[in-house]
């Protein structure tokens, strides 16, 4: 039994993403057609083209009909299919599969969510019925859970554990500044985000991603076929999604300063794609930013940095727009916001940009236009520390 | 009742007070000197009782309980029985029966007829929470806490204290009511009960006395106890100097529980062979001559009603104790409301929920909270055994300060624990600053009441700081 990966069979020959932030005037199928649409006009197809679609929502909707009806697509199969933050991510990966299996020639990933509606501060969802003892504290708390444990093993004191924290989302809210699809497109100061009100824990709210609506789409081919199509695809070099065991809550040994369904992901990642040094190989990456102290473990979970050292690493611009490994360089879920079923796919949207060139001048990465390097990762995290879903992808503008 | 009487006590005084200056201050009336105890705003008289009953049963470790009686005139349910999440609480058996007997604050003599009466070790536990109209006396001298007191025939445990003689006056008049659903007790003019109650008071001590063979000179102690604050003060001349704190001024009324919070006060400082006259007060008058043995020398309470009142946190303000009770209704947080747990999954995990029972692996020692089939260490099915968590200590591995979840007394404070001996959960803390907690403090365990959602209370477990 082993794993084996799709790398170079399956390419994406055109991606769209609509402007992410609080879309009042605009529904679910409103986004939906909007990104669909920008996809089949960036791969050059029609509608009648694409043979399968995957859908992916946490709670805009359920069944294919989702899609099918404001598509109006002519009796296509729809799958619709959630893993919670990880939901657009987990379209896409389910999407490449059917087209590696030969099953189809053109399919579509799309994610959808629509958050604002809702009224309510952060993330809500719909839970079974239960006996009233699962916790109920919100999504920052459970991440904020990460920030004393990260401090306490490292020897960090409370204020240099806050100044690190800062620097994540001053970086993420500079870069969205570059991005006109952002829900936030302007430079905070880092004055600001420190003094930001307290959410939980030490995470005031500039330690939180947004809340917004959006939809992104990819249209994905055999990677024999993708010239037909596009004259610079993206591969797929890696797919992995690892769901845990759910046992930080209940085992003394995890001490919250990883996530292990993420080291698991990315090792699997690695292996699909040959990686055997990422913070060298890789030119970006697009990673989970929910709350600040998630960017700075991921940082050590995906080998971008040494352990224990993350936090210095951010502090001295490694991942910086001009750093040695760019890290949401698109602006991250921290200007985005994460409307949950559209975020895996935005993230692949800004490796489409990077990777192929067509990055505004002003967002451009030095790794790939001074440096040549062609890969990109992106990393999607579903549910809290300790009891997680982790989605890793590699792409890459070349074969082989 | 021969060869029948206490063989353990166990007492809760909730951690927080309210200084009664704070309602002078606020409201420009009402209020006065000292300190009324306040149930948290996760605590109701259910969950004050299994406090008081645990802290029983950690007392008595060679008791079983055969029987367990809850009086409250403040139940959190009617139609359902209240002893039931007691009784799961404690992790009793199903053939051990649980009974309410509420109501009236009378309704403790009920249950304390049928303790003493019916054979078995019996597990009586008072409870109650006492509020009032904002600047009326009951707000300011009522209080919140329970007592709980086994009593049985010495078998199983020595009886430490027995009674020598009691006797009850009973008369219809009017001194305090309340209709079904009304938020406050009515109270009639104060001279009127003080003069009702006097002669019944003084013709059941007289009784009492004669019952037991002996004459006031021949006790020690007396305890008057009773929410009328006048009459109470008229028998209390009865005493002199054998007068017991009635615990107002430190803690204030507990009501129903009173009686119970001032007895065991009373043994906790008592001497073998010592005779109390214990009097009460509610809708009559009743006096029991109570003797302690020599047993009481040996018998080492869980936590004394002074070191729970001197452990109390007087940093309560008004408003806050008005929100805590229901009477301040604030904006809610931009969140959903809380929903309700569901009668089924409650049921499957009775154990678990109820009684904080997880599982541990009999191959690898692993503990699972929730109790899980599968093993998180190698994998071992169904090859489980329980483990109660309840009265284990714990220390913090890492905490936050949620200030969006949805909580009565905002903002919820919640931690990853790790129990002495193996061990791992993640609760919500209570009883505590948010600015105190710190990695590695050390905790306990705590019944409270999350939320109530459609009508339905929503009980489970809660770290607290561990008392010191």
């Amino acid at each position: 039994m082993s794993s084996h990966g799709i790398r170079d069979k399956v390419a994406i020959v055109g991606m769209g993403c609509t402007q992410f932030g609080e879309h009042w005037e605009r529904s679910v199928d409103d986004m939906l057609t909007d990104a669909a649409h920008d996809a089949y006009a960036s791969a050059g197809v029609t509608q009648d083209d694409i043979d399968a679609f995957w859908l992916g929502t946490m709670g805009s909707g359920v069944s294919g009909l989702t899609l099918s009806k404001p598509l109006q697509l002519d009796y296509k199969p729809v799958t619709r299919l959630e893993n919670m933050c990880a939901t657009g991510s987990e379209a896409f990966r389910n999407a490449a599969y059917a087209v590696a299996s030969g099953a189809y020639d053109m399919v579509m990933a799309i994610g959808v969510e629509k958050l604002k509606d809702s009224g309510y501060s952060g993330l809500t969802g719909a839970r079974p019925p239960s006996d009233g003892t699962d916790s109920t504290i919100t999504a920052p708390a459970t991440f904020s859970l990460l920030a004393p444990a990260y401090a306490h093993k490292y020897g960090l004191d409370e204020e240099t554990m806050k100044e690190v924290l800062t620097r994540i989302a001053w970086k993420n809210h500079r870069n969205g500044s570059l991005n006109p699809r952002a829900q936030f497109r302007k430079e905070v100061a880092k004055e600001t985000i420190a003094g930001s009100p307290l959410i939980a824990g030490p995470l005031g709210i500039f330690d939180c991603s947004g809340v917004s609506d959006g939809s992104a789409a990819a249209v994905l081919v055999r990677a024999e076929d993708a010239h037909k199509y596009c004259d610079n695809p993206l591969y797929i070099k890696a797919l992995s999604f690892a769901s845990g065991p759910a046992t930080g809550a209940l085992d003394s040994t995890y001490d919250y300063t990883t996530f292990r369904e993420v080291v698991a992901s990315a090792t699997e990642a690695y292996k699909q794609a040959g990686i055997t040094d990422p913070r060298s190989q890789i030119a970006m990456a697009e990673v989970h930013d929910c709350f600040t102290p998630t960017e700075l473990v991921l940082m050590e979970d995906l080998g971008f940095a040494e352990r224990g050292l993350g936090w210095k690493e951010a502090m001295a611009g490694t991942f910086d727009l001009d750093g040695d490994l760019p890290v949401n360089p698109d602006g991250g879920l921290k200007s985005f916001g994460h409307p949950i079923g559209a975020s895996g796919l935005r993230m692949l949207f800004e490796c489409w940009l990077q990777l192929r060139g067509q990055a505004p001048p002003e967002r451009q990465i030095p790794s790939v236009t001074e440096q040549g390097k062609t890969l990109g990762l992106t990393h999607n995290l579903g549910g809290q520390p300790g009891a997680a879903v982790s989605f890793v992808s590699v792409v890459g503008s070349e074969l082989g | 009742m021969a060869g029948r009487g206490i063989i353990g006590y166990g007492t809760y005084v909730p951690y927080w007070r309210l200084d009664r200056s704070k309602i002078t201050a606020a409201m420009g009336a009402g209020g006065g000197r000292g300190q009324r105890a306040v149930a948290s705003y996760d605590e109701d008289t259910t969950t004050l009782g299994v406090e008081a009953a645990r802290n029983c049963l950690r007392a008595s470790a060679d008791a079983s309980v055969d029987r367990l009686i809850f009086s409250t005139s403040n139940p959190a349910y009617l139609d359902k029985t209240n002893a039931t999440a007691m009784h799961a609480a404690l992790d009793l058996p199903s053939s051990v029966t649980a009974l309410d007997l509420n109501g009236a604050p009378r309704s403790i003599e009920a249950a304390l007829g049928l303790a003493l009466n019916a054979p078995g070790d019996n597990l009586m536990v008072l409870s109650d929470i006492r509020t009032g109209r904002p600047t009326s006396g009951d707000e300011a001298s009522g209080g919140d806490g329970a007592a709980a007191f086994l009593i049985g025939d010495g078998s199983s445990a020595p009886i430490i204290a027995h009674e020598l003689g009691s006797a009850t006056e009973v008369a219809e008049f009017l001194d305090r009511y309340r209709q079904p659903g009304d938020e406050f007790s009515r109270v009639w003019e104060e001279r009127f009960g003080e003069q009702a109650y006097l002669p019944l008071a003084q013709r059941a001590v007289e009784r009492a006395l004669a019952e037991a063979e002996l004459t006031m000179d021949d006790i020690d102690r007396v305890s008057v106890t009773g929410m009328h604050a006048r009459a109470v003060r008229s028998v209390s001349r009865l005493a002199g100097d054998k007068l017991v704190n009635d615990l107002t001024a430190q803690i204030g009324n507990a009501g129903g529980a009173q009686t119970g919070l001032v007895v065991a006060s009373i043994l906790d400082e008592a001497e073998p062979n010592q005779n109390n006259l214990i009097i009460r007060l509610a809708d009559g008058a009743t006096a029991t001559v109570m003797h302690t043995t020599d047993a009481i020398a040996d018998y080492e309470p869980f936590r004394t009603v002074a070191s729970q009142i001197e452990g109390g946190n007087d940093a309560l303000d008004y408003n806050l104790y008005l929100t805590w009770r229901g009477f301040l209704d604030r904006e809610p947080p931009r969140r959903p409301d809380p929903e309700r747990p569901g009668a089924p999954p409650a049921f499957r995990s009775e154990d678990w929920k109820y009684a904080l029972i997880g599982s541990r692996d009999r191959s690898s020692g692993a503990i699972h909270m929730p109790p899980m089939r599968v093993s998180m260490e190698g994998g071992a099915v169904d090859d489980m055994e329980p483990i109660r968590m309840a009265d284990i200590p714990a220390t913090i591995a890492t905490f936050t300060v949620d200030r969006l979840a949805y909580s009565l007394s905002p903002p919820m404070v919640a931690v990853v624990i790790d129990y002495d001996g193996g061990g791992r959960f993640q609760a919500e803390m209570t009883d505590v600053d948010p600015d105190d907690v710190r990695i590695g403090d050390r905790v306990e365990m705590t019944f409270r009441r999350l939320y109530t959602a459609e009508g339905i209370h929503n009980y489970f477990w809660k770290a607290r700081p561990a008392a010191s």
